[in-house]
C-alpha cells in the first residue's frame, strides 16, 4: 500500500464520521474566511461609522457593529489572521522542539531519555500565563514572542507522548530487523518510525493548538497583544460595552468557541480513526477446545452402586413442586432473563434445586452454564436489566421476590454470605482488612467501632488466620491469596449467616493452600452452616458436597446424591463431565476433553441444550422443552429423555 | 511522609530555580532597557546611565542574578522600577486574595465535578452524556468570557451580585462573600468540566469491579459503597486532575482578576506587564510558582491520604 493510498484510506473513515467531517467543515469556512478576509469582508476592519455605533444584526452588518460603528463580522474575519497565526505559531514551535526530542530519546533512550522526561516532570509545574507576561514585559505587545514560548513550554510534553510511541515502535520486530540489517538510524526513524506517530503528534498538536488559542484570545483581552483587531480584543470591546450593548458577547464568544470545539472534535475524530486502524479485528469465533475427542463414559469405570436417598430432598426439587418451606433455600423453576446486545434474553431457565440447613451440596458445571449467575440471583444481585422472569427464590420461607430493599441488604450478608473467586480483587485495596470486616459486622448489627473491630479480630480467629492483630491491620496487597480468602470467609461469616454460597473459591488459589481452605469450609459446614458450593472441579465437590446439581446451558440437567452421581450419572452431560476429570486421566494418554462449548445464551437450541454434543442424541432430543423428571429412584432427578442406564455408563 | 516531602523538594527547588533563571536571562534580551522605559525617550543618555548603575542593570548578568537570588532567600524581590515600593511588599498585600481566589475556585471545581461526575456514572443514561457534551464546550470556553457572560446576567441584568470590585472580610463579610461569588463561579465551573470527566470515567470502571460485588453480597449499605469504597478508589486521578486544573486556574486568575477588577495578584502582574516593570513580573513568576508548589505538595499529599500503596 503506497502512502496516499493509505492517507486516502485515512481521510474517508474520518469522514464517515459525521462528528469529524462537520468539524472539518467548520473550520474550513473559518480559515477561508480569515485567509480571504481582504477579498470577503464586507468592511475594512477599522473602517468606522459613527452614526451606527454598538448596534445589533441588521442587512448592512450581519453581526452587528461595534464601537466606533466598526463592522463586527469583518473585524472577526480580519482578527482571526492575528489569533490563527498566534496559535500556528504555538503549534509550529511545539512540534519543531516536541518531535525531534521525543523520538530521540525514544529512539536512543540513555541519558538524552532522562533528561526528557525530568523536564516534561518540571515544566508541568511551571504557571504558563506568568511565563507569558514576563515575555510580555521584556517584549512589548509582541504575542508571536509570547506564542512562541508557549510552544516550547508544551513541547516536553509532545516530546513524552512522541518518546513513548517511539519506544513501543522501536521494539517492535520489523524495526529491529532493519536495524540489524544495518539500515542507517535517519532511514529507519523517517521511513518507519514518524509515519506511525505521525498521527499521535497530529492529535497532540491539534489539542494543543486550541489551547493556544484560548491563551492568545486572553492575552489580547489583556491588552497585552498586538492593538490590531483580534478575536481576544473583540471580547474586550465586549467587555467595555456590557452595560450598554451586551450582544457583542454573542459573536465574540462563539467564534472562539466554535473553532476551539471543532479543533478538539476533530482531534477526538483523528484518535478514533487512529485507534481503528492499528487495532486487529477481534477474532468473532473462539476457537474450539482441543484435546481427544468427547467419548462419554469411556474412564467412568467406577462401580455403580445405587446410594439410597437419605431424606425426599433430593429428587423432590420438581418444576411442578412447591417451594420448601423448612429449606433454607429453596429456588423453584426459576428464569432470569438479561438483555444482550439489546434483546431481552433467558441465561437461566427453569432451576430448580434446595438446600436443607446444615447441608452442603455443589452446583457444577463448564463455564459459561449459569452457575454464578444463578447464585447472584438468589441475593437479588444481577447485572444491570438482569430479572427474574419466572420462578421464584425462597430463603427461609420468605420469597425474595417480595423483599424490599432494607430486607433484601439484610439478606446479603445477614441469611447468606458469599465467598467469591478471587479472594485479593474481592477486597477494597484501600481499607486494611480488619476494617472491612468490622464493616461488614457494622452492616448488621448496631455497634461501636471498637465492639466491632473485636468482632473482626475474633472473626479473623475463627477462620484460623495466625496473629490476627497483625493481619487486621494489613491491606490487602499486603496477604497472600490463603490469608486473604480466609479474610473473606470472615467477612463472609460476620452476621452469623445460616448459608454461604462459595463461588469458585479455591481456583485462583494454590494447590496447598487450596486444601486448607476447604478444610475450614468443611469444619464450618460440620458446625451447621448450610453451604452451596459452585465448582467445576470434581474433587472440591466430593471434598465437601453431599449433593449437586449439575448445570449445563442455563439448565439443571441432573441432581443427585454426590456418591450416587459419580458413580452412576443418568445424564450424559453429567457422564461426560465425569470423563473429563483430569484425576481420572491415564499416564500418557491425552487429557480427555469435551469437544465444542457451552453455546451462549441466544443460541441455545429447541429440546435438550446439550443434543449438539451429545453421544447419544435421538430425533425426539431436537424438539420441545424437556422437564426435570425423577431419576432411577425418587431421590434424584434428571432432564433427559434417554437417561443412561449402569450398563451405558461402564461401557 | 518524609519520604514524599522530599520527592516534592527535588522537583520544587529546581523549578523554581529554572523559572527565575529563565526570566533573568529573557530579561537580559531587552530591547532597549527599563530605564529607558521608566525615564522616556526624552530623557538624555546621562540620566538613563545614571539610573542603570543605580539600579545595577550595567552588571553581568551572573552577578545581577547573585545580587537578586541572595535578595530573594532574604524574602527581599527588589524594588519596582515603576513605582519604587519594593516588590515583596505589593505581593504581601495582595497574594492573600488570590489565594482565596484559587483555593476557593479548587472547591469550587471539585465539589462541582465530583457530584455531577458521580451521579452521571450512577444514573448512566443521557445524564453521562450531558456530562460528556458539557466537558467538551467547558474545554473550548475562554474563562474570561465565560466571567463576562456572568457579570452580565447576574449583576448587570438581574442584579443578585456586584459586578466588579473586591470587598476585604475585614469590613463585611457577608460583602465579601458577595463579591466573592462570580469570580468564584467564573474560574470553578470551566474547572469543573475535566473532574467531572475524570470522577464519571473513574467510578465506572471502580463500580465494575470484584470489590463492589462482593460490598454488596455482605448487605454494605449503598451508600457506604459508593462514597466509602468507590469514590475513594477513583479518587486518585481525580486528585491528579485538580492538581493540574490548579495550576491553570492560576492563569485563569489573572483574567479574572481583570474582569472583576479585584486587587489581587493578577492585576498586579497585568499592569507589570504592560509597564515593563520587571523586577515585579520577576518576583511575581517565582510567588506564581510556589503557589503551583504548595497546591502540587497538597496534592500528593493527599493522594498519600487515600491510596495506601502511596504511603508506604
Amino acid at each position: 500500500m503506497t502512502t496516499t493510498a493509505s492517507s486516502r484510506g485515512f481521510l474517508r473513515s474520518l469522514l464517515s464520521k459525521p462528528m469529524s467531517a462537520a468539524s472539518l467543515i467548520v473550520l474550513a469556512i473559518i480559515v477561508i474566511a480569515t485567509v480571504f478576509a481582504g477579498v470577503l469582508a464586507p468592511y475594512e476592519p477599522d473602517a468606522q461609522d459613527l452614526t451606527a455605533a454598538l448596534q445589533g444584526p441588521s442587512s448592512a452588518h450581519w453581526l452587528g457593529t461595534g464601537e466606533l460603528g466598526r463592522d463586527v463580522l469583518s473585524r472577526m474575519m480580519y482578527g482571526g489572521r492575528v489569533t490563527l497565526i498566534a496559535a500556528l505559531i504555538a503549534g509550529a514551535t511545539f512540534i519543531l522542539a516536541g518531535v525531534p526530542a521525543g523520538m530521540l530519546a525514544g529512539y536512543r533512550g540513555g541519558r538524552f531519555d532522562q533528561v526528557v522526561l525530568k523536564t516534561a516532570d518540571l515544566v508541568f509545574a511551571v504557571p504558563v500565563m506568568i511565563v507569558l507576561l514576563v515575555v510580555l514585559a521584556i517584549f512589548p505587545g509582541n504575542e508571536f514572542a509570547a506564542m512562541a514560548v508557549f510552544g516550547l513550554l508544551g513541547a516536553p510534553g509532545l516530546a513524552r507522548v512522541v518518546r513513548s510511541a517511539t519506544l513501543g515502535i522501536r521494539n517492535e520486530l520489523y524495526v529491529k530487523a532493519a536495524v540489524a540489517s544495518g539500515i542507517r538510524d535517519r532511514v529507519i526513524v523517517l521511513r518507519h518510525v514518524l509515519p506511525r506517530v505521525s498521527g499521535t503528534i497530529l492529535v497532540q498538536a491539534s489539542v494543543f493548538t486550541a489551547g493556544a488559542v484560548l491563551m492568545e484570545t486572553g492575552l489580547g483581552f489583556l491588552g497585552l497583544g498586538t492593538q490590531n483587531a483580534s478575536w481576544g480584543s473583540l471580547v474586550a470591546e465586549a467587555s467595555r460595552n456590557l452595560g450598554i450593548h451586551p450582544w457583542l458577547l454573542i459573536p465574540s464568544g462563539a467564534i472562539i468557541i466554535t473553532f476551539i470545539m471543532s479543533v478538539n472534535l476533530l482531534a477526538d475524530g483523528v484518535r478514533d480513526t487512529l485507534a481503528e486502524r492499528y487495532t486487529p479485528p477481534a477474532a468473532k469465533v473462539r476457537a474450539p477446545r482441543g484435546g481427544a475427542k468427547a467419548n462419554a463414559g469411556a474412564s467412568a469405570t467406577a462401580e455403580a452402586t445405587p446410594v439410597a436417598g437419605g431424606a425426599d430432598n433430593a429428587g423432590a426439587a420438581r418444576a411442578s413442586a412447591a417451594a420448601d418451606p423448612h429449606a433454607l433455600l429453596s429456588v423453584r423453576s426459576l428464569t432470569v432473563t438479561l438483555p444482550i446486545d439489546g434483546v431481552p434474553t433467558d441465561i437461566i431457565r427453569d432451576v430448580s434445586f434446595d438446600i436443607q440447613p446444615g447441608e452442603a451440596m455443589g452446583l457444577v458445571g463448564e463455564s459459561g452454564s449459569g452457575k454464578t449467575m444463578t447464585a447472584l440471583s438468589i441475593l437479588g444481585l444481577l447485572p444491570a436489566g438482569g430479572r427474574i422472569t419466572s420462578g421464584s427464590v425462597t430463603v427461609e420461607g420468605t420469597d425474595v421476590a417480595t423483599m424490599n430493599k432494607a430486607a433484601l441488604r439484610r439478606l446479603r450478608g445477614g441469611r447468606i454470605g458469599w465467598i467469591s473467586q478471587d479472594p485479593i480483587s474481592s477486597l477494597d485495596p484501600s481499607f486494611t482488612v480488619g476494617w472491612q470486616v468490622a464493616e461488614a459486622v457494622r452492616s448488621h448489627r448496631p455497634m461501636s467501632r471498637r465492639a466491632a473491630w473485636q468482632h473482626a479480630l475474633t472473626l479473623l480467629e475463627k477462620v484460623k488466620l495466625p496473629d490476627v492483630e497483625r493481619v487486621a491491620k494489613s491491606y490487602p496487597h499486603q496477604l497472600s491469596g490463603g490469608m486473604a480468602q480466609r479474610v473473606g470467609i470472615a467477612a463472609a461469616l460476620a452476621a452469623d449467616p445460616v448459608l454461604v454460597i462459595a463461588d469458585e473459591p479455591t481456583t485462583a488459589l494454590d494447590v496447598t493452600v487450596q486444601a486448607d481452605i476447604l478444610a475450614l469450609l468443611r469444619d464450618l459446614q460440620a458446625d451447621g452452616l448450610g453451604v452451596l458450593l459452585i465448582t467445576h472441579n470434581w474433587g472440591v465437590l466430593a471434598d465437601l458436597c453431599d449433593r449437586a446439581a449439575v448445570m449445563y446451558a442455563g439448565q439443571v440437567v441432573e441432581t443427585a446424591d454426590l456418591r450416587a452421581l459419580v458413580h452412576g450419572p443418568e445424564h450424559p452431560y453429567t457422564a461426560a463431565l465425569l470423563a473429563c476429570d483430569p484425576h481420572q486421566a491415564r499416564p500418557g494418554a491425552p487429557l480427555p476433553a469435551l469437544d465444542g462449548a457451552v453455546p451462549p445464551p441466544p443460541q441455545w437450541p429447541q429440546g435438550c441444550h446439550f443434543q449438539s454434543r451429545c453421544p447419544f442424541v435421538k430425533d425426539d432430543c431436537r424438539t420441545g422443552a424437556i422437564a426435570l423428571a425423577d431419576g432411577s429412584d425418587s431421590s434424584r432427578a434428571v432432564r433427559c429423555h434417554h437417561p443412561l442406564t449402569r450398563q451405558e455408563v461402564t461401557l | 511522609m518524609s519520604k514524599i516531602i522530599i520527592r516534592w523538594l527535588l522537583t520544587a527547588l529546581p523549578v523554581l530555580f529554572g523559572v527565575s533563571v529563565i526570566t533573568f536571562v529573557l530579561s537580559s534580551l531587552v530591547p532597549g532597557n527599563a530605564a529607558r522605559a521608566i525615564l522616556g525617550i526624552n530623557a538624555t543618555q546621562e540620566q538613563v546611565d545614571a539610573l542603570n548603575t543605580e539600579l545595577g542593570f550595567d552588571e553581568p548578568l551572573p552577578v545581577r542574578y547573585w545580587t537578586w537570588l541572595t535578595g530573594a532567600l532574604h524574602g527581599d524581590l527588589g524594588v519596582s522600577v515603576v513605582n519604587g515600593l519594593p516588590v515583596t511588599e505589593q505581593i504581601g498585600a495582595r497574594i492573600g486574595i488570590t489565594a482565596s481566589l484559587i483555593v476557593g475556585a479548587v472547591i469550587v471545581a471539585a465539589v462541582l465535578g465530583v457530584a455531577f461526575g458521580v451521579t452521571s456514572a450512577l444514573r448512566g443514561g443521557w445524564l453521562g452524556k450531558a456530562v460528556d457534551v458539557v466537558a467538551l464546550i467547558g474545554m473550548a470556553i475562554p474563562g474570561f468570557w465565560f466571567a463576562l457572560v456572568l457579570v452580565t446576567v447576574f449583576a448587570v441584568q438581574l442584579r443578585w451580585f456586584p459586578a466588579t470590585g473586591y470587598i476585604m472580610p475585614s469590613e463585611s463579610v457577608t460583602g465579601w462573600l458577595q463579591s466573592l461569588v462570580l469570580p468564584l463561579l467564573a474560574l470553578g465551573i470551566p474547572s469543573a468540566a475535566p473532574v467531572a470527566k475524570q470522577t464519571r470515567d473513574g467510578m465506572l470502571t471502580e463500580m465494575g469491579k470484584d470489590y463492589i460485588k462482593v460490598l454488596r453480597a455482605r448487605g454494605v449499605r449503598e451508600r457506604s459503597v459508593i462514597f466509602r469504597h468507590a469514590l475513594r478508589n477513583a479518587a486518585s486521578p481525580v486528585l491528579t486532575v485538580l492538581g493540574i486544573v490548579a495550576v491553570v486556574l492560576l492563569g485563569g486568575t489573572v483574567l479574572a482578576e481583570t474582569v472583576f477588577v479585584i486587587p489581587g495578584l493578577g492585576g498586579l502582574a497585568v499592569n507589570a506587564t504592560s509597564s515593563h516593570d520587571i523586577p515585579t513580573i520577576q518576583g511575581l513568576a517565582v510567588v506564581f510558582t510556589m503557589i503551583v508548589m504548595v497546591v502540587n505538595l497538597a496534592i500528593e499529599l493527599t493522594y498519600a491520604l487515600v491510596n495506601p500503596k502511596a504511603r508506604a
